[in-house]
Order: C-alpha cells, then sequence, then structure tokens
C-alpha cells in the first residue's frame, strides 16, 4: 500500500503526479515531484525519522522546514556523496535518492540506545560538568571508564564519510543595491517595489519555491485572487524585471560588518544525474540596502510526552496538506495557545481527517475561533492541557485535562495518531541580531523584536512581529521601496486570513507527580525539569543555563527551543524574560557544508606553493623536499639506498672537502636604492654602513624596536646608493614591511625607494675548497682571485654570459661563492655549475647539510637560536652592533635594565658526554641531573645534529649566563634520564675562520 | 569583512588587502637615548586601548603599500574616518556607537 496518505485531488497541492522511487532505512517508497523526504514520508504513513541524541527517544518530524529538529538524515549519493544531518523537511525528492536514519543501532525501530531513556537519570542537567568536575579519583575513572564509552556511543548526530568530496563548490562575490532575504509573503512585496525601482536586486530563500507561507495558503484571497493564484502573478511579474536576481535554495545564513551577507546556494541536491558544474555556491554578498523578511517559527508546546512521534507542529500539518497532499495522520487532536491553529483543524477536517479536539490552552478564546470549529462540527475544549501522550513509535492516544485556576483535573485520554501542537509564533530576528541590531523584549506581545537598525537594513512581516497577511504585505512593499529609494506606496486588499492572536512560552500546567518527560530542546533531548534542575543548582543567566543544559546548543541552534527554555528559566527564576536574558543568534542560520566554505582551496589549490627556478633539477635529480613556510626546498638528495642521515652525512663531508652546490634562491632579497639609503640602513640594522665600501658585504643584524633580533642577513653595498639586502627565507615580507614602516611613518624625510627582489634572482651557492676552481671557467669580467676578490665582497660581471652578481659569501664556515642571475637563467647556469663541480666530485647539498654545517660554524638561524626575546649580546653577536652610532632601530632598548642584568641566557655549544647521544632541539637544560620540580631550566637546546665534520653530536642552546659556564657539566632530562653535557662555544668547526679566506 | 577607504586610492577596499598597525600618533622619540627608561617603556610598550574611538594605524599592504591612518571605534568595529599617515588626527565625536 503506497502512498496511502496522500489525499487522493492533488490539485491544489504544489506536488505534481510524476511519481518518483525512493529509498529510506532500506525500504523502497514512492514518493512524488515536488514532495520533500519528510512529506513523501508522511505520505507513506512513516511519521519515525530519527532518534534522540541521548535517550534514544523514537522522534517524528515536528516542522515542515529549516528549523526541523528530529528528522535528521543522511542522504548517500555514491562514493565520498554522504551528507549527514540534513532536515528531512528540506530534502527535495528525486527519482533514485538514498537516505537513512541516524543515531540508532540495530535499527529505527529497535533501538538498543533506547536504554538510556530508563538511565535518564545520569544525563540530567550539567551532566558533562558533574561527570568532569567530580572527586578526581572517581571522577576520571567513572569518566574515562564509564560514561565516555557510552556517550560516544550513543551520543551524536550522523558519521561522515571518509572518502574524499568528488564534488566542486563555487565562490562568488557580488553587490547588488537591494538584498531581500526570505521569500514569503513580505518579501514578494518588498521584491515587487524594489523591482519596480529599477535598482540591482537580489532576491532569496531557501526553498525550491519562493512563496513562504502562500504555497499553502487555501483560504485567503489577496486583490480578489486566490492567494496562491496572486502569488503566481506576483512571481510571474518578478520573472519580468531584468534587474530582480531571484535565487531560490538559497539561505542567506550569515550577516556580518557593513551589509556583508553570506549566501548559501544548494544547486545540486535535488537532482537526481550530479551536474558538470558545482554542487553549492557559497555567495558574499555586499548589499547597500537589506530587507530581512525571514518569518517567524511556530513554537511546540511544552507537555509530558510531546516527544512521540506523531505530535508535531500544527501549521506543518497545514504545509503537508495544502502543499504536498499529504495527511499526517487519520484521526487527529489540535493543542494550541495561538489562533491559527484552528486554521489547521478547518482544513485537516474539510479534507476529510477526523478532529477529535481543539483542546485551546485558552480560557477564552476568540468567539470568531469558536463559531468556525462549530461550524465544522469541531469539538472545543478551553483552558485545556496535556497531562501526557500514550504510544510507542507513534502517538495513540493523549490525555486532555481542564485546568481550573492551579488545579488540573483528571485528564481525558482521547485517542489519535497525531498530535498537532502550537504555542504561538516566534518572529525570526536571526539575522537583524547578526546585523548587530538589539533585540527588544515586547512584554505586551510576549516577543523579541528587532529594535533600531544598526546597518542599512530594515525587516518586514511576521520577522517583525506582523501576522496579518495585509500587514505583511503592506509592510514588506514599504520595505522594498525604502530600501530601494522609491515611494508611491501600494494598497493591498485581504480576505480570508485568519486569526493572529495567542501564544504561550513555558510549560503546560502539569498534574500532580507527573513523571513525564516534557522536551523543550528536541535535538539536544533537554526536558523543563531540566532547566529548573540548572536554576536549582545556581544557574542565573540564560547563557549559564545554556551551557549547563545545552538547550539550544544542537545544530538547529533552538530555533524551536530558545523562547520556551527562557520563559521555564524566568519562571522558576521568578524573573522577567528579559532579565534573563537572551542568548546571542550566531552565523550560520543552517548548518553551511564545509565544501562550501573551502571552495576551490583543497588538494593542490589549498595553500599557494613557491618554487625556486632550480626546483626541477632538483625533482629531476631525486631530491626529497621540505617546505618552508610555502616555499618546496630541496631538503636533500639521497643516491640509491641512501637514507637521509646517510645523504646528509655525506653531502657535509664532500662539502667540506670538495665543494657543494646549493640551492639558495629562496633567500629573501631587498634593493635599498636612493641618495639616503646609506641613512637608512644605519637606521634599519645595529651594524655601521656608512663607510663600508661599494663592493663589500657585511652580516646585518636587525632588531626590532624592543631590541630583540628579529632577522640576519649578508648585506652588501652596490654603489653609493645602493644595497642588495638579503634577509632569511621567511622573513623577507616581515622585514619589509618592517622597513616600509620606518620609512613611512618615522623617518619619511629619507629618500630612500624599497624594492622586493627575491624572485628576481636565481641564487646558486657553490661552498668549498674547490669553490672558486669550479666557477672560475664560467665567471668573466670578474676577477676572483684571493687579494681581488676578498671574503664578503661583491662583484659585478657575467657568469656563463649572464649578468650577474657574484658575492664572496659563506654559511658554511668554507670558501664560498654566492652567485646572483636573472631567475630565468637560474637553472642553466645552475647546470653549468654543476657540470663543472662534476669535475672536482662535488656535491649538491640541500637545507639538512646546510643546516648541519652552519652549526658546525655556530652560525644562528633566526627563529631557531632566537625567539623574540634574545639580544644581539646574547647570541654573542655584540662585535655586528655599531657602538659609535647614535641611533638604530632597538638601539636605546639594549640598554633597558632586563637586557643588561645578570643571568640572561647566552648561546653556547653543548657536547654531550656520550658522542653518539644526539640532544632533543627544544629540551629543557637543568644544573643537577635529577633537578627538583618546580625549579626553573637554565635553557633550552636549539639545534641539535650529528656532526660529520666533528663525528660526535653537537648542540647550540640558550643557557642562563652561558658564557661564565664553559667547561661546566649541565643535564637535559629526558624520559629514559638526564643527559649529561659540557658547556663549550658555540664555534665547532675552524673557529679561527682562516678557511673562508683560503 | 570590513570595507576599508584607503586615503592613498581614494577607495573603499575589503580588510583583505590590508594589515592593522597598531595604535596611531605614537611617534618615536627623536633622540631615544636621551629619553629615561620610565619614557622609552612607556613609549614601547603602553597603549591607550580605549573603549570606543580609537585612533589606529592601518597598511594597504595588499594594494597600494601605504600606511595611514584610522579612527575606529572599538565597541562597534565602525570605521569612522581614514586620513593620511602624517596628518593630524580629525574631530570625531567621542561618543560610542
Amino acid at each position: 500500500m503506497s502512498e496511502s496518505f496522500r489525499i487522493a485531488d492533488t490539485k491544489d497541492s504544489r506536488v505534481s503526479g510524476r511519481p518518483l522511487r525512493f529509498v529510506f532505512d532500506g525500504i523502497a517508497y514512492q514518493g512524488r515531484e515536488g514532495d520533500t523526504l519528510a512529506s513523501a514520508l508522511l505520505a507513506n504513513g512513516v511519521h519515525l525519522m530519527g532518534r534522540s541524541y541521548k535517550y534514544h527517544r523514537p522522534r517524528g518530524v515536528l516542522s515542515a522546514g529549516a528549523e526541523e529538529p528530529n528528522a535528521l538524515v543522511a542522504v548517500t549519493r555514491g562514493p565520498g556523496r554522504m551528507t549527514p544531518n540534513l532536515r528531512a523537511t528540506q530534502v527535495e525528492l528525486f527519482d533514485g535518492l538514498t537516505a537513512s536514519s541516524q543515531n540508532n543501532w540495530p535499527s529505527l525501530a529497535f533501538d538498543a540506545g533506547a536504554i538510556n531513556d530508563l538511565a535518564g537519570k545520569f544525563f540530567s542537567a550539567g551532566f558533562y560538568y558533574k561527570t568532569f568536575m567530580g572527586p578526581k579519583v572517581a571522577g576520571n575513572w567513572l569518566w574515562t571508564k564509564v560514561f565516555e564509552p557510552i556517550v560516544r556511543q550513543a551520543a551524536g548526530l550522523g558519521a561522515r564519510t571518509t572518502e574524499p568530496d568528488p564534488d566542486r563548490y563555487a565562490q562568488f562575490y557580488t553587490h547588488c543595491d537591494v538584498l531581500i532575504c526570505g521569500g514569503g509573503a513580505a518579501g514578494i512585496a518588498a521584491a515587487l517595489a524594489a523591482g519596480k525601482s529599477g535598482k540591482d536586486v537580489i532576491f532569496c530563500d531557501e526553498q525550491a519555491e519562493f512563496g513562504g507561507s502562500l504555497l499553502h495558503e487555501g483560504t485567503a484571497s489577496i486583490d480578489g485572487k486566490p492567494a496562491r493564484d496572486w502569488l503566481a502573478d506576483a512571481l510571474a511579474e518578478l520573472r519580468t524585471f531584468s534587474n530582480v536576481r531571484l535565487m531560490p535554495r538559497t539561505q542567506a545564513f550569515g550577516y556580518y560588518a557593513q551589509n556583508f551577507v553570506a549566501l548559501s546556494e544548494r544547486v545540486a541536491d535535488h537532482l537526481a544525474e550530479a551536474p558538470n558544474g558545482a554542487r553549492e555556491r557559497l555567495w558574499q554578498v555586499r548589499a547597500k540596502e537589506v530587507v530581512i523578511a525571514t518569518g517567524a517559527i511556530e513554537r511546540p508546546l511544552v507537555f509530558p510526552g510531546n516527544d512521540r512521534p506523531g505530535v508535531m507542529l500544527a501549521e506543518a500539518a497545514r504545509i503537508y496538506l495544502n502543499r504536498y497532499g499529504v495527511k499526517v495522520g487519520s484521526r487527529v487532536v489540535i493543542v494550541t495557545a495561538h489562533d491559527s491553529a484552528y486554521r489547521v483543524a478547518l482544513d485537516l477536517a474539510a479534507a476529510g481527517v477526523v478532529v477529535a479536539a481543539i483542546a485551546d490552552t485558552r480560557a477564552n478564546p476568540p468567539v470568531a475561533r469558536l463559531i468556525e470549529a462549530k461550524a465544522a462540527g469541531l469539538r472545543v475544549i478551553p483552558s485545556a492541557t496535556v497531562t501526557d501522550t500514550k504510544g510507542r513509535l507513534r502517538v495513540s492516544g493523549i490525555g486532555i485535562a481542564a485546568v481550573s485556576g492551579v488545579v488540573v483535573d483528571a485528564p481525558e485520554w482521547v485517542a489519535c495518531d497525531a498530535v498537532l501542537m502550537s504555542g504561538g509564533w516566534t518572529p525570526s530576528v536571526h539575522l537583524y541580531s547578526q546585523s548587530r541590531g538589539k533585540v527588544v523584549w515586547h512584554e505586551d506581545r510576549q516577543m523579541f523584536l528587532p529594535g533600531a537598525s544598526v546597518q542599512a537594513e530594515r525587516s518586514a512581516g511576521a520577522c517583525k512581529g506582523s501576522f496579518a497577511l495585509v500587514d505583511i504585505l503592506i509592510e514588506g512593499y514599504r520595505a522594498g521601496e525604502e530600501a530601494s529609494g522609491a515611494s508611491g506606496l501600494r494598497a493591498f486588499a485581504v480576505s480570508g486570513d485568519a486569526g493572529i492572536e495567542g501564544g504561550t512560552m513555558g510549560r503546560l500546567p502539569l498534574l500532580p507527580g507527573s513523571k513525564g518527560k516534557a522536551f523543550v530542546d528536541f535535538q539536544n533531548d533537554v526536558k523543563a525539569d531540566d532547566i529548573e534542575l540548572a536554576v536549582q543548582e545556581g544557574m542565573r543567566s540564560i547563557e549559564h543555563v545554556k551551557r549547563y543544559t545545552t538547550t539550544g546548543m544542537a545544530t538547529d541552534q533552538g530555533k524551536t527551543s530558545n523562547l520556551n527554555a527562557l520563559a521555564i528559566a524566568a519562571g522558576k527564576l521568578g524573573k522577567s524574560i528579559p532579565q534573563v536574558g537572551l542568548t546571542t543568534f550566531r552565523q550560520p542560520y543552517t548548518p553551511v557544508t564545509f565544501g562550501a566554505f573551502a571552495g576551490a582551496n583543497r588538494g593542490d589549490l589549498f595553500d599557494p606553493v613557491r618554487q625556486t627556478p632550480i626546483h626541477s633539477w632538483a625533482e629531476e635529480n631525486g631530491a626529497a623536499f621540505e617546505d618552508v613556510g610555502i616555499w618546496k626546498r630541496a631538503w636533500y638528495f639521497p643516491r640509491q639506498g641512501e637514507d637521509m642521515h646517510a645523504a646528509v652525512k655525506r653531502e657535509c663531508q664532500q662539502a667540506r672537502a670538495s665543494a657543494g652546490i646549493f640551492d639558495a634562491s629562496t633567500l629573501g632579497k631587498i634593493e635599498v636604492v636612493g641618495p639616503d639609503a646609506a641613512a637608512f640602513m644605519e637606521k634599519l640594522y645595529t651594524n655601521p654602513w656608512a663607510k663600508l665600501e661599494p663592493g663589500r658585504c657585511r652580516y646585518g643584524l636587525m632588531l626590532n624596536e624592543a631590541g630583540f633580533v628579529i632577522d640576519d642577513g649578508v648585506i652588501a653595498r652596490m654603489g653609493d646608493d645602493r644595497f642588495h639586502v638579503t634577509t632569511t627565507t621567511g622573513g623577507a615580507p616581515r622585514v619589509l614591511h618592517h622597513m616600509e614602516d620606518y620609512l613611512q611613518t618615522e623617518f619619511p624625510d629619507l629618500k630612500v625607494w624599497l624594492t622586493s627582489t627575491t624572485e628576481q634572482w636565481a641564487v646558486i651557492a657553490v661552498q668549498g675548497p674547490k669553490a672558486r676552481d669550479i666557477i672560475a671557467p664560467l665567471v668573466t669580467g670578474i676577477d676572483l682571485s684571493k687579494d681581488a676578490m676578498p671574503h664578503m665582497s661583491i662583484r659585478e660581471g657575467k657568469v656563463c654570459g649572464v649578468p650577474a652578481r657574484v658575492m664572496r659569501v659563506s654559511f658554511t664556515g668554507e670558501l664560498g661563492y654566492e652567485i646572483n642571475v636573472p631567475a630565468d637563467y637560474g637553472r642553466s647556469v645552475w647546470e653549468a655549475v654543476w657540470a663543472e663541480g662534476r669535475k672536482y666530485n662535488a656535491v649538491a647539498y640541500g637545507t639538512e647539510a646546510m643546516h648541519v654545517m652552519r652549526a658546525e660554524k655556530g652560525y644562528i638561524i633566526v627563529g631557531q637560536e632566537t625567539d623574540g626575546t634574545v639580544t644581539p649580546d646574547d647570541l654573542g653577536l655584540n662585535w655586528a652592533v655599531g657602538k659609535a652610532k647614535k641611533d638604530f632601530v632597538g638601539k636605546r632598548s639594549l640598554i633597558r635594565p632586563d637586557m643588561v642584568v645578570e643571568g640572561r641566557k647566552q648561546l653556547v655549544g653543548l657536547l654531550t658526554d656520550n658522542p653518539a647521544t644526539v640532544l632533543e632541539e627544544g629540551a629543557q637544560i637543568t644544573a643537577a641531573s635529577a633537578a627538583p620540580t618546580r625549579t626553573s631550566a637554565l635553557g633550552h637546546v636549539t639545534s641539535s645534529y650529528e656532526s660529520p665534520a666533528l663525528g660526535r653530536s653537537i648542540a647550540l642552546a640558550l643557557v642562563a649566563d652561558g658564557r661564565k659556564r664553559m667547561g661546566e657539566t649541565l643535564y637535559v632530562p629526558m624520559p629514559g634520564g638526564a643527559i649529561a653535557v659540557k658547556v663549550v662555544g658555540p664555534v665547532f668547526v675552524d673557529p679561527k675562520g682562516d678557511r673562508v679566506n683560503e | 569583512m570590513l570595507l576599508i577607504r584607503c586615503p592613498y586610492c581614494e577607495m573603499e577596499r575589503p580588510e583583505l588587502e590590508f594589515r592593522y598597525g597598531g595604535e596611531a600618533h605614537v611617534a618615536r622619540p627623536l633622540d631615544p637615548m636621551a629619553t629615561s627608561d620610565d619614557e622609552w617603556a612607556d613609549y614601547l610598550y603602553f597603549r591607550s586601548n580605549p573603549r570606543g574611538l580609537h585612533a589606529e594605524r592601518w597598511r594597504h599592504i595588499n594594494g597600494c603599500g601605504r600606511f595611514f591612518n584610522a579612527i575606529r571605534d572599538t565597541v562597534s568595529d565602525k570605521i569612522v574616518v581614514t586620513y593620511k599617515a602624517g596628518e593630524a588626527r580629525p574631530a570625531t565625536t567621542g561618543e560610542i556607537a
């Protein structure tokens, strides 16, 4: 028996006759084109769609829209295309759709986790806090051994797929004059007004169809036409406006600063075949004006057993009936505090559904409602409350009792297969609140409504507390005109609108001793009792109640629950609602996929990659690469059968024995040019520059104003007015920013221009005793002889016929050159140098060997030997500080009391007693082998390697008063016991520095 | 994402093009060596951190590269006005938006 709850005549519904097949939890069903998964299941009499979060109680669909807390499903569309936690009320049906329920085992109907329902006491308010914060031993034991395994297994939502997502996601930025969020009556009226103005309009709605409540309005007429006909005409008119972009299936989920609104558009999820284009689009819209027309959400009533499948929001039943042609049951009971549910009763009765009773919580429902009900032959029970409901996987009966004063009478049990409840309507002020507007509590209407606008926006319709259709239309139109700067108010004639009175918050009166669970937050399984318990246990603000009970913290962010929770907390505290406060509305309104946020930024496009001009050669020659920032640098060049250790050892030994060739192109390079270039360098570096002759190089040290080392590098003077500055690989942008800062804001009178040239030069370092012999045949126009071109000099000439800057510098302690050639010639010059190098058995070496060799020589690396708290003196680099200089950035700080105090950490070398032991970088250093607990470390290891030159381990470290401790034995405590180390100078190889001057 | 008006480019550009640069109008002493330890520490580390209007430095680092100043309300995050480096702080009302 298929679709037994579909009404035969579907001409009024939006659902076409075309049948579609779909599968839910392995069972095949039939639905219709235009259905949602929820409406199609209801058409087949299926209410049970999920299990609850903590108690695993069976849950049916509550709503018909984005606010749905219960019917969360996973939709599977093939490998990597599984989307969990979708609201069945928003999943559009297509032929072949496959969906499954979540959070149950072994099946939805028989769920072993439902044992938690009986263990309910363990899961009361503050459960997590109490088990985490309980007595230390018992608490830890209870948590790790008892609760965590249970909770991890039981709690939660759907599982994600572990396969890569094959879909594409697009991102767009766009601008418009008017953005209208929400496609109901107010939004349509606003769009008509804004459309006529000729302004550029974006009109978006989360649903597949525009119209909102008009889509299921079967009674009211607008301007003499049935509402749905008026809607069709209005949409047809809107489509004639070329200046209006209609965006269905598009949720405005976040409102940010300066009218920046984020939209999530579902492009493909409703299609049976995935299209070639994007699955979703993320729109980042900058709107001059915004109209918020987001409507209102019906509030559930809080009574025992209000979560049984078949208990749902009243208007949802009307939506399923009028829009989808689906009866939610055959015999229903309406429980309401608001007029709107009477229209639900009338429509259902007219469709042949038995409406057993309308239980109205109000003592005196409006006469007009009573007359309507009587005319339809419906029974109304005023002053009603609900004592409990019956049924296991579906509601089968409801206990209705009259309330006189505070006394609840004995209940009358009414058999039913659906209970339709309405506590009234909560305006959706989410977007307004996200725009940083402050909602205002209206005591007379018992509503939070938008207050003053902070941004260029206005609300219209139900989200502003207007519920009469005529008011909604007029307000929407006015908002559209205001937003587009037009005027010429339009009148709307509405007849047959439903009543708009009523509403309640909090729990309904209870029978004394009632034990049934009355749920407030369905998705997080928070009961009215939990909120009262939280207050009893000392929570005073709704922010605390929320976190203690987790009410409103589920993926639906309390769309149906927040006001009830607030009213219960306020009632228990004896305070007014605004005194207890309202929790913050946060983006996103509904969950947005990670795919939409990631867009194209994944896989190879996740992060930019920088490669040197010599990268391809390194690849072809088997280099292993390491990431240095976003640079890919050749790490080492393993030969057949070599591991990293062996390769690095060979590279170091061969470089010192003959020569090594190294790609140093990643070094930051800045050209400092201008008549005041030297004066500028004097200010920015600790060293003196005024007297440095053109053609000479100097090691430069850069401090921040606080006196701490932030960068270093070799700097060459090219001429009176020109410096070739090198920086650390990672520091180049930071150094340029630092230089620009001082040049623009502190020394703006200096005539200097700064240009980043990092990527203009390829840099080939040739280091080792044979370095000169290797490059000599390739160099023209430069006298490379020892006397003509000493250590720390630079010459311009040609290498392989290419204009080049050749520097004689060393980061290994060996004779060395760095050849700078225009980047496009980098690889060909490298190959020529390599060919020459082969004659001397030279090696190509990578960054690891570079690190080892510089540590052997005691050369620091900024960021490894320094951490932002290290001064030149700490590093033993006082020789690089120009004492006679009047000023440089950081100079004044170097004589602050803390900078000259005894006990500062200083750079030293460490040698382990056991030469085979290689210390861990970052390890702490103590004076005693078993330092008492709570004593401070003397310092830490900054660099540590096995040194091929020494045939043993070496380390650099920052140690308190390190230079006074030469020869002392200190300890590096490690899990296997303290390691004894001897403090030595930081230069392990060629301390006199003869080799660089070869 | 904020839109920030660069006073050099004379146009509003998205926040992504800019970098924040701390409080504005904190002038480096002309002769740092003549300052006392307290004066120097004050220059280095002490900032006004107001609740409300705050004059601060921004750099159009992914645009023209220039440093400029902005008056921003630290409560509402609204930038009231931007102006070129070296210009005096414009008169703005002190009220918190």
